[in-house]
C-alpha cells in the first residue's frame, strides 16, 4: 500500500484510539459551507492525480485531492465534462471536496446532480479500513449505494481516497437567451417549458429578467430559440460563471455580502417564496437563493410549505451554530443518520459536526 | 431447489398468527399450504421456500401494525411487488412473513405541471407511463417486464431498461420514497425538491432489495416524450465486431436513446414468437435509437449509420414509423419469454462490463457454453455495458442445473475481473449471494451489514438476501479458490 494512504490509516488509528478528530480537508474552497468542524487537519492535496481516464467508456478514475480544474480540462481536451457544473468556489477545490460537498451547477435540473455520476467511491473508513464500493460501469446493483452515499455527506462517513465518475460529450451547440419577466410569470413559464421536449439546460431568474441557456444538437437549439423568442445574448459564457461560482453582483456584490445566503431547494411548482431581501432562482424554479435577516425559523418553514428544505449557506458562524447550517432532521431519520455514522465512523473520528451538531 | 438460508430464526408460529389475526381481516392473511404456494418463489424460479404466512395489507396503518407486531415477536419480513425479481429477492423466508404491496395499486397523482406522479407501491411500471401520456410525458426506466413489474419492486431493485443509458436507472428518476422502517415507523427519503437534508438516503433506498424498509409511496419524475424516435437495426456477420461498434458509437461521441445487442440464437428465439422481422441470418444486431425534434433524428441517424458501417455492419434497417419502431423493440423487449419457450428452463446472468470488453466476454460465454455443453442466448445492454446470457437448461436433466449454475457463476466472475460488476440491474437476491465475495472483501461486506443495521438493527427485513454473511463468504474462497477472487484496488 501506499505510503501516503498508510500514514492516514496510522493518523486515523491513533485519533480513534485517543478519542481525537480529524477535519478532512481538500482545497478548503468550501471550508465555509455546513457548520465549523473540530480536529486536526488532514490534508487530502498531496493524494492527487487522474488514475485513469477513458473517453470511449465515459469515465474517468482520479483521486480525491486532484485539483477539480486539472480534471475537467483533461476531460475538456477530449470533448467532455462533469454535465452537472459543480462549483469549485476557488482555484483549489478537489474531486474529493466536490463529491463530499454534493453541489452542482446551473445544469443540475437537466443533467441531474453530482450523485448522478458518481459511479465508485475507495475510501478510509473510521476504523482506518481502505473498502471499495461501486466502480467503473454504469449499472451497478451489487450492494448498497455506498458511493452515491458519499455524495453530500460531507465527509462525516471516511476520507474517500478516489473517486470514479461517469462523464459525458459536451453539448455540440449552446445558445442563451433573456426574458423581461416578472418572478411569478417567469416560474410558470419554466414549468410549462419543462413538460416538453426542449433542450432546457439551465435557468435564472433575478431582478425581472429571466435568462435561459439552451444546449443540445445543433438543430434542436435551433428549433427551440424559434419556438421560445426572447433576445439572445452574447458571450454568454461569463454570465453563467458568475452563477455557477457565485460571483454574479447578487451573491458576491458590496452591498449584499454582510447578509446571510440562504438556500432553498423546493418544488420546482412552489409559488414566489416572499423574504425581506433579494432572490435569485435556479434549476427552473427548484433552487431558490434567499439573501436577508430573516429567522431561521421562519425561512425554513416557508421552505418546508414548497416541499424542501433549507441550507443556512453562507452566514456569520454564530449565526450557523445558533440556527445550524442544514435543516433539521425528522426524528427517525436523524436515528438513522446517527446510526450510519456509527456504521462507518464508530469513534466519530471524521468532521465531527460539520453537517449536524450530533455527530 | 431449496436454497439454503444460512440465516435462521427461531420463530413462534403462533404468536405471530395471532397478533396478525388482530392486525388484518382473514382474507387479507394466508395461512394454508395451497394459498401460500403461488408466493413460493420469484421469476428466478429455480429456487423456492414456503412463507410462514403471507399477508396482504391494503392501507399504511395495517403495514405499519405488521411491522411493529413482527419486530416485537423477531419475526421476518419480505416485501414483495409483482415477483418478477430474477434473483430472488422476493423469495419467501420459510420463518417469515411475505409482505405483498400488491393491493397498493392506486395512482395518486399525476401533476403535469411538475412533471411527478405520486403512485403506490403495487403500480406496475407500464401504467405510470399510460398514466402520464394524455400530457405528453412518459416513466423513462422502461425494464422489458414493465407491463407486469411494479414501482415498489424498480425502486427495490433499481431497475434499469433499453433507455436508460439516456434517460437514467430508476435512482435517476425518483425523487421522494415514503415507507416503513421495520420498527413500524413512517420515513421518507428525498422530498419533492431536488435534493434533501443531510446524507442522501434515497440513493441508498434505490437498490436495497427490500432490506432496508417498506416502501409504500413512491414520487417519480415524468419526462416529456421526444417529438420523434428512430430505431436503427444493424445487422453483423460476427458477433464481436458487433461487440466493437457499440464502443464505436460512444466514442463517436453520441449517446443513443438506447443502444442494444442480440445475437443469432437470441433472434431466432424471438423471430416466431414476436415477428418482429429480424434479419435470421445475421450473427448479432444491434438496436440503436435516436430521439429528438425530427431535424435532430435525420442528423443523429446519419451519424449512427456513418459509424456503424465503419464498424462492419452488414446491412442497416431503420423504422420508418412508430409502429415498426416499437415493433423491433417488441422483439428486443420479449427475448426472455422467447426464450422460456424453446427450452424448459433458462438462468439469467446480469454481470455488467466496460463496454470496450464485449467482445472478449463473448468469445469467452462462447467457450463456457462449450466446456458446459449448455445452449446460451446473448442478450445485451451493451451501451451500458450490461449483459443477459440466457443459460439454457432442463432442470429434470439430474446435474444440469449445478452446470447451469456453474456457468452462469464463471460470467459473473469474469465480469469482475474484467473491472465489472456481478449485478447491473437484477439484484443480487439469492441468486449472486455466493458470488458477491468474489466482488467485495470481508471488510468491506462487513461494512454493508453494519449498513444495514443502521435500518434494521434485528436483520428481520429480507434476512439473508443480497449481502452473504461472513460465514458465506469464507466458504466460496474456500470453494473456489482464492484465483475467483479479485482482490481490491479493484478500480
Ligand atoms: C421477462 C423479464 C424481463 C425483465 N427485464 C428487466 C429489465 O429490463 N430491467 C430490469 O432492471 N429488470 C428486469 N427484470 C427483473 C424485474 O422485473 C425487476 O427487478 C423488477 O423491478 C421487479 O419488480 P417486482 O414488482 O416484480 O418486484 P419483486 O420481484 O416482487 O421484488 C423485487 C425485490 O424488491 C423488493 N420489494 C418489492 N416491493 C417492495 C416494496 N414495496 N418495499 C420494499 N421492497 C420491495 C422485494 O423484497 C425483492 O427483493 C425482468 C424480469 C422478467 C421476468
Amino acid at each position: 500500500m501506499d505510503a501516503q494512504l498508510k500514514e492516514w490509516i496510522g493518523r486515523i488509528h491513533d485519533a480513534a484510539k485517543a478519542g481525537q478528530q480529524l477535519r478532512i480537508r481538500g482545497g478548503g474552497s468550501k471550508d465555509f459551507y455546513g457548520l465549523p468542524s473540530a480536529g486536526d487537519v488532514l490534508d487530502t492535496t498531496s493524494w492527487r492525480g487522474i488514475v485513469s481516464y477513458e473517453p470511449t467508456e465515459l469515465v474517468v478514475v482520479a483521486r480525491a485531492g486532484t485539483p477539480l480544474a486539472e480534471l475537467e480540462a483533461t476531460l475538456r481536451e477530449k470533448g467532455q465534462c462533469l454535465p452537472f457544473e459543480p462549483p469549485h468556489f476557488g482555484s483549489g477545490a478537489t474531486v474529493g471536496g466536490m463529491v463530499a460537498a454534493g453541489l452542482s451547477g446551473p445544469r443540475r435540473s437537466a443533467v441531474g446532480a453530482v450523485r448522478d455520476y458518481v459511479l465508485g467511491v475507495k475510501m478510509l473508513d473510521g476504523n482506518g479500513e481502505l473498502l471499495a464500493f461501486g466502480g467503473q460501469v454504469m449499472k451497478n446493483v451489487a450492494g448498497y449505494d455506498v458511493p452515491r452515499l458519499m455524495a453530500g455527506s460531507l465527509g462525516t462517513l471516511g476520507l474517500m481516497t478516489e473517486i470514479s465518475l461517469k462523464v459525458l460529450p459536451l453539448p455540440p451547440a449552446g445558445m442563451t437567451l433573456r426574458f423581461a419577466m416578472s418572478e411569478t410569470d417567469a416560474l410558470k413559464k419554466l414549468n410549462a417549458w419543462g413538460g416538453q421536449p426542449l433542450p432546457i439546460a439551465a435557468s435564472v431568474w433575478h431582478d425581472g429578467a429571466l435568462t435561459l441557456r439552451l444546449a443540445g444538437a445543433v438543430a434542436a437549439v435551433r428549433a427551440a430559440r424559434q419556438a421560445l423568442g426572447g433576445e439572445e445574448v452574447a458571450d454568454a459564457g461569463a454570465f453563467w460563471q458568475s452563477i455557477r461560482e457565485q460571483t454574479h453582483p447578487y451573491f458576491a456584490g458590496e452591498k449584499v455580502s454582510a447578509a446571510a445566503l440562504w438556500r432553498l431547494s423546493v418544488a420546482s411548482v412552489a409559488p414566489p417564496i416572499c423574504c425581506s431581501g433579494p432572490t435569485l432562482i435556479e434549476w427552473g424554479g427548484a433552487l431558490r437563493w434567499l439573501r436577508g435577516d430573516q429567522g431561521a425559523e421562519q425561512v425554513r418553514n416557508l421552505a418546508a410549505s414548497a416541499g424542501g428544505h433549507a441550507t443556512l449557506f453562507r452566514g456569520e458562524d454564530a449565526l450557523k451554530t445558533a440556527a445550524g447550517a442544514f435543516h433539521p432532521l425528522s426524528p427517525v431519520l436523524a436515528k438513522i443518520h446517527r446510526n450510519l455514522k456509527q456504521a462507518f465512523d464508530p469513534a466519530g473520528v471524521f468532521n465531527r459536526g460539520r453537517m449536524y451538531p450530533e455527530f | 431447489m431449496a436454497f439454503a438460508n444460512d440465516v435462521r430464526f427461531a420463530v413462534n408460529r403462533s404468536a405471530t398468527l395471532e397478533r396478525l389475526r388482530e392486525i388484518l381481516p382473514p382474507h387479507l392473511l394466508l395461512v394454508e399450504e395451497e394459498e401460500l404456494r403461488p408466493y413460493e418463489c420469484d421469476g428466478l424460479t429455480a429456487y423456492r421456500a414456503l412463507p410462514m404466512f403471507v399477508v396482504l395489507p391494503e392501507t399504511e396503518s395495517q403495514v405499519a401494525e405488521i411491522l411493529r407486531a413482527c419486530y416485537a415477536l423477531g419475526t421476518p419480513v419480505v416485501p414483495r411487488g409483482a415477483a418478477t425479481g430474477l434473483s430472488g429477492g422476493a423469495m419467501p423466508h420459510e420463518d417469515g412473513v411475505v409482505m405483498s404491496l400488491a393491493k397498493f395499486k392506486k395512482i395518486l397523482r399525476i401533476d403535469p405541471v411538475s412533471r411527478t406522479a405520486i403512485v403506490q407501491p403495487g403500480v406496475r411500471n407500464l401504467a405510470v407511463s399510460e398514466a402520464a401520456a394524455p400530457h405528453g410525458l412518459y416513466y423513462a426506466p422502461d425494464p422489458s417486464s414493465q407491463i407486469a413489474c411494479t414501482i415498489g419492486g424498480n425502486v427495490a431493485e433499481n431497475s434499469g431498461g433499453v433507455h436508460c443509458l439516456k434517460y437514467g436507472l430508476t435512482v435517476h428518476n425518483v425523487l421522494k420514497v415514503r415507507g416503513f422502517t421495520i420498527e413500524g415507523e413512517a420515513v421518507e427519503f428525498g422530498a419533492d425538491a431536488l435534493d434533501s437534508a443531510g446524507l442522501d438516503l434515497l440513493a441508498l433506498i434505490n437498490g436495497s432489495e427490500g432490506l432496508l424498509a417498506v416502501i409504500t409511496e413512491v414520487t417519480v419524475k415524468l419526462t416529456p416524450k421526444p417529438e420523434l424516435a428512430q430505431v436503427v437495426l444493424a445487422y453483423f456477420d460476427d458477433v464481436q465486431k458487433a461487440g466493437n461498434a457499440v464502443a464505436d458509437v460512444i466514442a463517436a461521441g453520441i449517446i443513443p436513446g438506447g443502444l442494444e445487442m442480440m445475437d443469432k440464437p437470441a433472434t431466432h428465439a424471438v423471430e416466431p414468437y414476436v415477428k418482429a422481422g429480424y434479419d435470421l441470418d445475421a450473427e448479432a444486431v444491434l438496436l440503436c435509437e435516436s430521439d429528438g425534434t425530427p431535424i435532430e433524428v435525420a442528423e443523429e441517424i446519419e451519424r449512427m449509420k456513418a459509424v456503424l458501417e465503419k464498424s462492419g455492419a452488414t446491412s442497416l434497417v431503420v423504422s420508418q414509423s412508430e409502429a415498426e419502431r416499437l415493433r423491433f423493440w417488441a422483439g428486443r423487449k420479449a427475448a426472455f419469454p422467447a426464450v422460456g419457450r424453446i427450452t424448459p428452463d433458462y438462468l439469467c446472468m446480469d454481470g455488467t462490463i466496460p463496454r470496450k470488453r464485449l467482445a472478449e466476454m463473448l468469445e469467452a460465454i462462447a467457450d463456457l457454453g462449450a466446456k458446459y455443453g449448455l445452449r446460451c442466448a446473448n442478450v445485451f445492454h451493451a451501451g451500458d455495458g450490461n449483459l443477459h446470457p440466457l443459460i439454457m437448461y432442463d432442470a429434470n436433466q439430474p446435474g444440469e442445473l449445478e452446470r447451469a449454475t456453474a456457468f452462469g457463476g464463471e460470467i459473473l466472475e469474469l465480469s469482475v475481473k474484467l473491472g465489472g460488476t456481478v449485478t447491473g440491474e437484477h439484484g443480487v437476491g439469492v441468486e449472486k449471494i455466493d458470488v458477491m465475495a468474489a466482488q467485495f472483501t470481508p471488510a468491506e461486506i462487513a461494512a454493508f451489514h453494519r449498513l444495514k443495521a443502521a435500518f434494521d438493527g434485528k436483520g428481520l427485513l429480507n434476512p439473508g438476501k443480497g449481502i452473504p454473511t461472513l460465514a458465506r463468504c469464507r466458504e466460496y474462497t474456500q470453494t473456489r479458490g482464492a484465483a475467483a477472487v479479485t482482490p481490491p484496488p479493484r478500480f
